[in-house]
């Protein structure tokens, strides 16, 4: 999947994935999408609840090798 | 408007305000509106690391000596072992790239969170405004708490 921005949070365990996330997610305009990097298992449940919560869009998960790549568009 | 979060931090064990800390932190990340309220033990979190400034009694003097505040000092809740259990938890998050909690007070100021100390227990433990870290925004009572409490969707004491 084409993401508009990258954000590294191999090996940071919760809640800096989602820290990060709300940080880095103000750089991008609105109807881009931003991908997240993690090892930490949490974001699978974590990013879609912050989306909720935040009025942001859960897109997909991508896993593979214990690595997840979540995509969230940015709706507001 | 934003959901409100309101934490009381009546500990002063490290562990415990790690979890206080994580809790405020997620949940400025979900655009809600965060509270720290510290009190009793918990003082000694927003405590700077040093003698209280001024205090009056031999009391609050003994209690100063032997409750040193500041975030450096805060023992873990079980397995503290004089100190060793806590440097140990230290090396632990600091090698699981865990933030420390003198970076998670950073990070929570910037983030909006607002830190509230009990002028109740700083009046009886000696402790005055200019002893405690800049971070802290307000002075307040119980009754600041209880009217935050009822606007607020999640009130936790730990």
């Amino acid at each position: 999947m084409k993401a508009d921005a990258i954000l590294d949070t191999l090996g940071l365990y919760c809640p800096m994935p989602i820290v990060k996330t709300a940080k880095k997610i103000k750089d991008l305009k609105i109807g881009q999408v931003l991908e997240v990097i993690s090892y930490d298992e949490g974001i699978k449940e974590d990013m879609p609840a912050w989306c909720k919560r935040t009025g942001n869009e859960f897109l997909r998960i991508e896993e593979g090798e214990g690595e997840y790549r979540v995509y969230v568009r940015k709706l507001k | 408007m934003a959901e409100k979060v309101n934490i009381i931090i009546f500990s002063g064990d490290l562990d415990k305000v790690l979890a206080a800390f994580n809790l405020a932190l997620g949940a400025a990340a979900m655009e809600m509106k965060v509270t720290l309220f510290f009190t009793f033990w918990g003082l000694n979190v927003i405590r700077k690391d040093k003698k209280v400034s001024r205090t009056r009694g031999i009391m609050r003097k003994i209690l100063s000596l032997v409750n040193r505040g500041g975030v450096r000092r805060l023992p873990l809740s079980r397995l503290n072992m004089g100190g060793l259990g806590r440097s140990m938890m230290k090396k632990l998050m600091e090698d699981s790239k865990i933030p420390s909690l003198e970076e998670m007070i950073k990070m929570a100021q910037k983030m909006g969170v607002e830190f509230v100390a009990c002028t109740t227990t700083m009046g009886m433990m000696g402790i005055s405004r200019e002893d405690l870290i800049p971070e802290v925004g307000r002075l307040a009572g119980v009754a600041t708490y209880l009217g935050e409490a009822t606007e607020g969707k999640i009130n936790l004491f730990i």
